[in-house]
């Protein structure tokens, strides 16, 4: 992270002298840093200053225990101003916040955005170009605006729910209480992240296999060792624990290497080779039968001769169908 | 960067905020440390020039709005300063909740460029007294994925309003096809992002998916040449390309089957000579026959002909094999 050196160097001046007699250790958790680097980095400021750097030209810092103030700042009273980026990802992420009902007062998002478009001096104009619609693409199933209500007092209050999960993996509908933790809205979709009291782990439960949602009166009882899932790299998590699949994608299918997570991918001439790592190998066997020969199924032999046989008996139901319509 | 570059560098902008004149290069490297005073030698005022030049860029790809001028007619070399008001971000305050939505805002983006964009304004902002907590709880978290590696290039065309070219990869055409494109603006619907534009090839407006866009993108043309013509809404523009949810097929499951069928069905089943008969509504009949040949024995399709006939052809087509 060293290029973001300077910015960091430029913006802690005025930072500190925000906050006179701040923890280095705040400070450094603010920056995103150790403690050692900004350490480093105020060590380095102080010898910085004013043309002539004589004793009364330099920046000046005062630590007391672990803290820390500036009391001479050489000039640089403010911040940088916002580079056209950071307006950006902020006016849009606020434009965005601004259209998701529910999530913050509007007007407060208004008012915020029009500050900050004022000090940024970026007309609302220049941010055209990039637009984020955060809607659930499931939210108008009947039933998901009630069940997202449901969730989010269960996240407010603090409290336990009887959930009517359907398993997509297992083609299952299921029955739990969960100890719900957080509500994301992740690649257009709504999860609820919850303590799993079924499984003994913390799960996401996407909203539209939600097929019912009760409120219960004990209170939710998050353990300890729940950590809510790092969701930067995707909801599904593959793990070691899981089979590995290899599937050979013809050009029809080679999407699927786009929409799940895979362990490997390797171009093969016009096809892509990829594995996953499957949790359920009915869901794999599902997926493989309707890209239909789009994909070949290179491992294990058992998937392949299973996907044929289910292809035989589906075909077997149309036959009937047809001799006795006849 | 090294130590050494950084603090030359901080120098470097405190000294050229402290200055109301234009200071000459060699006035620079007489009173910021860390610029070889040299010996006189052409060799060393020249690796001096190129220092400075380099520096220089440095401060201008940070935003530092860095001036050149003259004194007054008599100077012969052009000089620099950093005019304050151009440097300073200008008095801002925001009350708590709107610190807070600010906050929520900045952690909207999952991807490392606005991510990192969004990082560095928030530290800004607190720079300038204002207390932005980013760890604060909402309701409902958001996150917005960018990691397409067009999107970066084609978000940069946009702003730019250049012509971009790209190969670009169709579901269902086995070789990509080279695009050429007038960039309007890059957008995320239902948690996909697409970048539409006036396809040049085509002379018709259209929309990418950046997923399916392959290797580099590269200018097909200069910087400003892109006009978007007015009324355009490039959010409707990719709403009207997804294909709308508006037929319905019949399908008959076998009983105690398929339940994620079932429960994403319109009509609840009716007993039939084959199962417990459905409605399900779809757009594509290519992609709920998919989606239904996935259930295997446990569903059959009893019309339309459009969603039969494309499930029993792959059935027909895997049992072959």
């Amino acid at each position: 992270m060293s290029t973001d050196r300077l910015p960091r160097l430029l913006v802690l001046v005025p930072y500190l002298q925000a906050r006179p007699g701040v923890l280095v250790a705040d400070v450094a958790a603010d920056f995103g840093v150790t403690e050692v680097q900004l350490r480093q980095d105020l060590e380095l400021l102080w010898m910085c200053g004013m043309p002539g750097h004589g004793p009364g030209d330099l920046i000046d810092l005062s630590f007391e225990g672990d803290s820390v103030t500036v009391t001479f700042d050489a000039g640089i009273h403010r911040p940088l101003r916002l580079t056209a980026d950071e307006a950006l990802s902020l006016l849009v992420a606020l434009q965005t916040l601004a259209e998701v009902p529910g999530l913050a007062e509007r007007d407060v998002v208004d008012r915020a955005l029009a500050k900050i478009e004022a000090a940024a001096g970026t007309p609302a104009k220049a941010l055209s170009g990039l637009t984020v619609h955060l809607q659930d693409r499931a939210a108008q199933r009947p039933g998901s605006d009630e069940h997202l209500a449901v969730l989010r007092q269960a996240v407010d209050l603090q409290r336990a729910l009887d959930l009517t999960y359907y398993v997509a993996g297992r083609d299952e509908t299921t029955q739990r209480i969960v100890d719900p933790m957080r509500l994301l809205l992740v690649e257009g979709r709504s999860y609820l992240e919850a303590w799993c009291r079924r499984s003994g782990d913390v799960r996401l439960f996407r909203l539209d296999r939600i097929d019912a949602v009760q409120l219960l009166a004990e209170p939710a009882r998050v353990p300890e060792q729940a950590l809510p899932r790092d969701v930067s790299t995707g909801v599904f998590q593959p793990s070691a624990e899981h089979d590995a699949v290899t599937l050979r994608l013809a050009a029809g299918a080679r999407w699927v290497a786009d929409y799940y997570p895979c362990e490997r991918v390797t171009e093969v001439g016009p096809d892509l080779d990829i594995v996953l790592r499957v949790a359920d190998r009915r869901w794999v066997r599902r997926l493989v039968l309707g890209l239909g020969t789009e994909v070949s199924v290179l491992d294990p032999p058992e998937l392949a001769a299973e996907v044929r046989q289910e292809a035989s008996a589906a075909l077997a139901g149309y036959d009937r169908g047809i001799v006795s319509s006849a | 960067m090294s130590a050494r570059r950084a603090e030359r560098l901080v120098n470097l902008v405190i000294c050229l905020l402290s200055t109301r004149q234009f200071l000459t290069a060699e006035r620079i490297r007489a009173a910021v440390p860390g610029y070889s005073h040299g010996d006189g030698s052409a060799q060393a005022d020249e690796a001096f020039k190129r220092m400075f030049e380099r520096d220089k860029t440095e401060l201008r790809d940070l935003g530092v709005p860095l001036e050149t001028g003259r004194n007054g007619w008599g100077d012969s070399e052009e000089g620099y300063r950093i005019a304050r008001r151009d440097y300073e971000l200008p008095d801002i305050e925001l009350t708590a909740d709107e610190a807070a939505a600010v906050g929520l805002a900045a952690r909207l983006w999952q991807s490392a460029g606005l991510s990192q964009a969004a990082h560095g304004a928030l530290q800004k902002l607190r720079a300038a007294g204002i207390e932005v907590d980013s760890h604060a709880a909402p309701g409902i978290e958001p996150r917005v994925e960018a990691s397409d590696p067009a999107f970066q290039p084609c978000l940069i065309a946009v702003r730019a309003g250049r012509p971009i070219r790209f190969d670009y990869r169709r579901p269902q055409a086995p070789e990509p096809q080279t695009r050429e494109v007038e960039p309007w603006g890059v957008v995320s619907w239902h948690g996909r992002w697409y970048l539409v534009g006036h396809d040049r090839v085509r002379q018709a407006t259209r929309c990418f998916r950046l997923s399916r866009i392959i290797g580099d993108v590269r200018p097909a043309g200069q910087p400003g040449t892109v006009s978007i013509p007015d009324g355009i809404n490039v959010t409707e523009i990719v709403a009207a390309s997804v294909p709308s949810i508006s037929r319905t097929a019949t399908v008959a499951i076998r009983p105690g089957r398929a339940q994620g069928l079932r429960r994403t069905s319109l009509a609840t089943g009716r007993d039939g000579p084959d199962g417990d008969e459905f409605e399900v509504s779809y757009g594509d009949p290519e992609s709920l026959a998919a989606r239904l040949i996935g259930f295997g024995s446990a569903v059959i399709v009893l019309g339309p002909p459009e969603v039969r006939d494309a499930v029993i052809g792959n059935l027909t087509d895997l049992a072959a094999r």
